[in-house]
């Protein structure tokens, strides 16, 4: 093929493709946590990057369960039960567990710390949440660099599918797959179940629903909880690609902001369909003008910005 | 510059709560030298100018630029190699560092300016992510290695800036006049109608103000105040470098200001020397620096919201 004086194979083009919807799929789930969050708490989760890396890393312990010491000992090294010996969890458990664990840990730091600003200005969330990705990212850089960590993909997906045009890596087409029905699960729950319908109906007035007798604080707690288990879960899909590294988080956030911008806030659907079409031209931009991969999306969002200043799905700002 | 020009229009304290708290600025610019290393004060004074700028827009329009850096970085990319490569001499390679930063604020200013509250945020947030890629990219800035040695030239083509009383003197008159320049911008009638921008848009709006306007003219000073500090900084590091264009710095302006106090003239110096004092005594501690970091931000939103010289001002009942 041959597209503005490059040559490029087709083989480059696919691989990148695919790249373009991996990183699309963590767009897509991440953007759609901030969106949830934002709907019901109105806050701007500035941690939600550091909870996407707490995932991959709670994933990456779980593995190495039995290595890790609590005060010296090591409570989990040799666990055996009717002559089957524990080796750690694996990454199908983590898929489940680590999501648990940190939308619990989210749940107690809504309760604990993001309650006390409710009813003031904004910012002083995007403020707080921007204060605990520091403290997050800070304990975790002290304690393990910022080298990477290498997480290995589950045995049942090593190894490529033969698609006729390509060899897809199992895993990715699997992240893939699972990032959608996850996407489109949760906009089916919130747009089409009764949950979702108290869910909307508290977001816009608090006051009604809980005049209905539906406990609005904790539907808030669980919201918060939720948004950053979606977090956990990309960390978790994201450690065998991209390796567990503390500033993992940092490096995704501000791309996740671009999309939320472009899709417009308060749009289920407009952030996860924004969050894949934008991996998608990132990873395009790869193959045919790669100095600009890394700035392809803020542009487009600058000519969005022109635009459409509320968003692409968004409602009025 | 007579006294009566230099009080602010309101109160019965105005000379007092503007005079003597400048009087100690001052004094402190003068004395700091004496007691720390010259060098770390110049940077001080460069990131506190910083602050001030940064302020002038959170504390005065209501905007959270989280994304300052890109200002104080390219002014510092351009100013670098203005005196590098051009061989312009200071004063003029500072100004079109600052020229840059103010093109370059009123570009993010146009996109940003429309949206509000957390909004304008992340968008400030993604376009400065956009400058500090294009800082990596584009082949002026030299990338990881950045513009090192730069030239300190003849300040006015007559003083050695090597010699570091002259560049104290030269940095000290900077810091002062842009202080200034902020101080006489809030308690200007173009500051009132900021401050009533702030406090409710809508309303501004139906008096016949155009807003946009007004929050694009402070976003722009604000932006080439952000500009001066940073251009000035590289005529002291002798560098630039991805470190001020990063979204780290973005981060410890927004920190200083909200640790100083938001809103108030001196806060945003106060917090500066704090939080570089912190960085600089604390480097041995490594990155929990950045969790320390992290602790004052949630402490300051749960706690203390006015920050250290709105509290102290609230104490004594002064405007500060």
């Amino acid at each position: 093929m041959n597209l503005f004086g490059h040559f490029i194979s087709a083989q480059a083009l696919y691989s990148q493709l695919l790249v373009g919807l991996i990183n699309g799929s963590f767009y897509a789930l991440l953007s759609l946590g901030l969106a949830v969050i934002f709907g019901m708490l109105n806050i701007v989760n500035f941690a939600h990057g550091a909870f996407y890396m707490v995932g991959a890393f709670v994933a990456y312990f779980l593995l190495h369960l039995t290595e890790i010491e609590f005060f010296g000992a090591r409570p989990f090294a040799d666990i055996v039960i009717f002559g089957w010996r524990f080796t750690g969890i694996n990454y199908w458990w983590a898929l489940i567990l680590a999501p648990l664990i940190v939308g619990a840990l989210g749940a107690v730091v809504e309760r604990t710390l993001i309650k006390q600003i409710a009813g003031l200005d904004h910012l002083y969330g995007l403020l707080l949440t921007f204060g605990l990705a520091l403290i997050i990212q800070g304990v975790f850089q002290n304690e393990f660099g910022s080298s990477g960590k290498p997480y290995p993909s589950p045995e049942a997906l090593r190894g490529p599918i033969n698609l006729g045009f390509m060899y897809l890596p199992m895993y990715r087409g699997w992240v893939i797959v699972f990032s959608v029905v996850i996407c489109f699960s949760v906009w089916f729950a919130i747009e089409k179940t009764k949950l979702g319908a108290y869910l909307r109906a508290a977001t816009e007035n608090p006051t009604l629903v809980r005049a209905f007798g539906i406990n609005v604080p904790l539907m808030i707690t669980a919201t918060y909880g939720f948004g950053v288990a979606l977090a956990a879960l990309a960390g978790v899909l994201a450690a065998p690609i991209n390796q567990v590294r503390p500033g993992m988080g940092a490096d995704i956030i501000a791309v996740v902001f671009a999309v939320v911008v472009i899709g417009g806030m308060g749009s289920i659907m407009g952030s996860v369909l924004t969050g894949f079409a934008l991996g998608v031209i990132e990873g395009l931009t790869k193959v045919f003008y790669p100095e600009a991969s890394n700035t392809v999306v803020f542009v487009i969002m600058a000519i969005v910005l022109i635009i459409r200043p509320s968003g692409l799905f968004g409602r009025v700002a | 510059m007579s006294a009566s020009s230099i009080v602010t229009p309101h109160g019965a304290h105005a000379f007092r709560d503007a005079a003597i708290p400048f009087a100690l600025l001052v004094a402190f610019v003068v004395a700091a030298p004496f007691f720390a290393y010259p060098f770390f004060v110049m940077q001080m004074l460069c990131i506190a100018l910083f602050a001030c700028a940064f302020n002038l827009l959170i504390g005065y329009v209501g905007l959270l630029s989280f994304g300052h850096a890109m200002f104080l970085g390219l002014a510092s990319y351009v100013c670098s190699h203005a005196a590098k490569v051009w061989g312009l001499p200071p004063e003029l390679a500072i100004l079109s560092g600052v020229a840059v930063s103010a093109l370059l604020g009123l570009v993010a200013g146009a996109l940003a300016i429309r949206s509000h509250g957390i909004y304008f945020a992340m968008i400030t947030v993604a376009l400065s992510q956009m400058v500090y890629f294009v800082c990596v990219e584009a082949p002026f800035t030299h990338g990881e290695d950045g513009i090192q040695s730069v030239p300190q030239g003849y300040a006015l083509g007559l003083f050695d800036l090597s010699k570091t009383p002259i560049l104290y003197t030269y940095v000290a008159v900077i810091f002062l006049l842009g202080f200034f320049l902020v101080y006489r911008t809030v308690n200007s009638p173009f500051g009132e109608i900021l401050k009533a921008i702030r406090e409710n848009e809508p309303r501004t709006t139906s008096l016949g103000y155009r807003v946009v306007r007004y929050k694009l003219m402070a976003f722009v000073l604000s932006a080439a105040l952000a500009g001066l500090a940073g251009a000035t900084k590289a005529i002291v590091v002798q560098n630039a470098s991805l470190t001020d264009v990063s979204f780290g710095m973005s981060g410890e302006v927004v920190l200083m200001t909200l640790l100083g106090g938001m809103g108030t003239l001196y806060g945003p110096v106060v917090g500066a020397v704090v939080v570089v004092a912190m960085q600089n005594y604390l480097a041995g501690f490594g990155e929990w620096v950045t969790v320390i970091q992290g602790v004052i931000f949630v402490a300051c939103v749960l706690l203390f919201r006015r920050g250290i010289v709105g509290e102290l001002g609230r104490v004594i009942g002064w405007s500060l």
